[in-house]
């Protein structure tokens, strides 16, 4: 059962993260994908929000952006976006907030950017606001650095009780679903460290995809292989996905 | 301190699209065009682009192709905004060309968060100096933004962001309908529009239709009052390639299809010629 991608592999793994108790703020992209996955296999139940406005939504095909139309239509509700922040968002009504990691990394000096990436949209308040934070996103030394040249979103910082220290009282990011492992904070220093590896995926491997030294947490296990229906699943959603977007 | 401008004896006036520009836009005017992925004002933004309004401070949160299309064409001398990307498809090419390059000018960027921006538009409707909210904690971007500050609640002591309201000389926006008294109804995925008309001092609404009377609909419809708007134009698929809830869909193949029109300068303004400056004022008032 080894024929999936990585992204494929990333996907099911972020999915798996969810519950149908979860209140999820969903990123576009990969979080979107992996929200959408959970809420067809394992969890139904779970509610999906788009900073949009659009609460408990059940989109048929992945929305490209954060407000498409299919977002309202399959919609509890939908409300302002300025109520959506304040009092959603703000007001600690969200469990997990998903987050890819384009939205969180910026390249070169801000004055003048050689690469002038889109900026932090609604992540630097939903880093602080939910109650935990899944991030996904490909690994590779480019996007896994060592140190943020700069922060748009904040994570542990400089680890330890940095969040506390800043007041703010949510968990942050709780795990690092990649196309190669799975990464959680150690429960001291706060820095993520492997927890799982995908099958087939060496440490030598993994440290050449990212920018520090890794550290490994003290039992690691293999990630379970994606199964038959997941793969299933995701794949016709993203096949309707496409056809829908090609229109 | 400023009061909200449209007083109770104003009253929205139907104007041809070129007529409404003309009559509540400027040179060097701050405009707001908003509408959050749903009812982007994109004709009124093409027809402010064939006027050739110049040194605008454009607000918005998401820039979208509206902005990188007014920016490319040099429209724009600073830019307000949250998240500067093609949605789901990657870079604002002709944003990055004015930051990175400098090109078609200089672009001056004001960053906020998406909480920052519609605080700051919901203080401006509100007529408070500045909006506050538990922001930016930790990010660098109170570094490169002066306008990102802290105010310390007098109850409980804590700290909390303030960023400055947004009172913009004009709001943009599109709606599905107006009635024959100028009231306007927007649903849907509604965004900041509703805030932004209410901050500003005029404000332009192009609609889908203008119908004699709303009919049945629900008490919660969102529905700007005729004497909160300034103009009133009748603009079909004015929101293309964005959408109009009820009418048309968002047009994703013509926003992936944007990337590559957008990278060259020379591609884009081929594009911007054929489908923008060309057309007829006549045509696009309809």
């Amino acid at each position: 059962m080894s024929d999936y991608t990585g992204n494929e592999i990333m996907t099911v793994v972020a999915a798996r993260a969810l519950r149908n108790e979860d209140v999820c703020f969903v990123g576009i992209g990969a979080p979107s994908a992996a929200c959408n996955l959970a809420r067809l296999t394992h969890a139904p139940k779970i509610t999906l929000i788009y900073e949009s406005g659009t609460i408990a939504t059940r989109p048929d095909v992945l929305p490209l952006s954060i407000g498409d139309g299919e977002l309202c239509d399959t919609a509890l509700t939908t409300v302002s976006v300025p109520e959506m922040f304040r009092y959603w968002l703000q007001g600690g009504r969200i469990t997990i907030g998903f987050l890819g990691g384009a939205q969180i990394d910026r390249l070169g000096p801000y004055a003048r950017p050689k690469v002038r990436l889109p900026g932090g949209g609604g992540a630097p308040e939903i880093a602080t606001q939910c109650a935990q934070i899944f991030i996904t996103m490909a690994q590779s030394p480019r996007a896994f650095v060592d140190k943020l040249e700069f922060i748009t979103s904040f994570g542990h910082g400089e680890g330890g009780d940095h969040r506390r220290r800043l007041g703010i009282h949510t968990q942050g990011p709780t795990k690092l679903i990649t196309d190669l492992c799975v990464m959680e904070p150690d429960p001291v220093s706060r820095e993520m460290c492997v927890a799982s590896i995908h099958p087939g995926v060496t440490r030598e491997q993994l440290q050449a995809a990212t920018g520090w030294p890794l550290k490994f947490a003290s039992s690691v296990t293999e990630t379970p292989a994606p199964t038959t229906r997941e793969l299933g699943v995701l794949r016709e959603l993203q096949e309707r996905t496409r056809r829908a977007h090609a229109a | 301190m400023q009061s909200a401008s449209q007083g109770a004896r104003g009253r929205s006036m139907v104007l041809p699209l070129a007529a409404a520009v003309e009559e509540c836009i400027r040179d060097g005017d701050s405009v707001a065009m908003e509408g959050f992925t749903h009812l982007i004002p994109f004709a009124a933004g093409h027809e402010v682009i064939r006027q050739g309004r110049k040194r605008l401070t454009l607000y918005r949160m998401t820039p979208d192709l509206i902005y990188d299309q007014l920016i490319g064409m040099g429209a724009a001398e600073r830019l307000v905004f949250s998240w500067g990307g093609n949605p789901g498809v990657g870079s604002l090419h002709r944003l990055r060309d004015a930051v990175e390059n400098g090109w078609p000018g200089p672009l001056e960027l004001v960053e906020h968060s998406h909480a920052a921006m519609a605080n700051a538009y919901d203080a401006g409707a509100a007529n408070l100096p500045f909006a506050m909210l538990r922001g930016y904690v930790g990010t660098d971007l109170p570094g490169v933004n002066p306008n990102i500050r802290s105010v310390r609640c007098p109850f409980t002591g804590e700290q909390l962001a303030a960023v400055p309201a947004i009172r913009p000389e004009v709001a943009v926006i599109h709606a599905q309908k107006a009635d024959a008294e100028g009231n306007v109804l927007l649903e849907g995925i509604v965004g900041v529009q509703k805030q932004a008309v209410l901050a500003a001092r005029r404000s332009i609404v192009t609609v889908e239709e203008l119908v004699e009377d709303f009919g049945p609909r629900s008490p919660n419809t969102v529905i700007l009052p005729a004497w909160t708007v300034t103009a009133i134009s009748v603009a079909p698929r004015g929101a293309h390639p964005s959408y109009a809830h009820g009418y048309y869909k968002r047009d994703n193949g013509f926003y992936i299809a944007w990337d590559k029109i957008a990278r060259e300068r020379d591609s884009f303004l081929a594009w911007m010629r054929e489908h923008v400056l060309r057309q007829a004022k006549q045509q696009v008032n309809a």
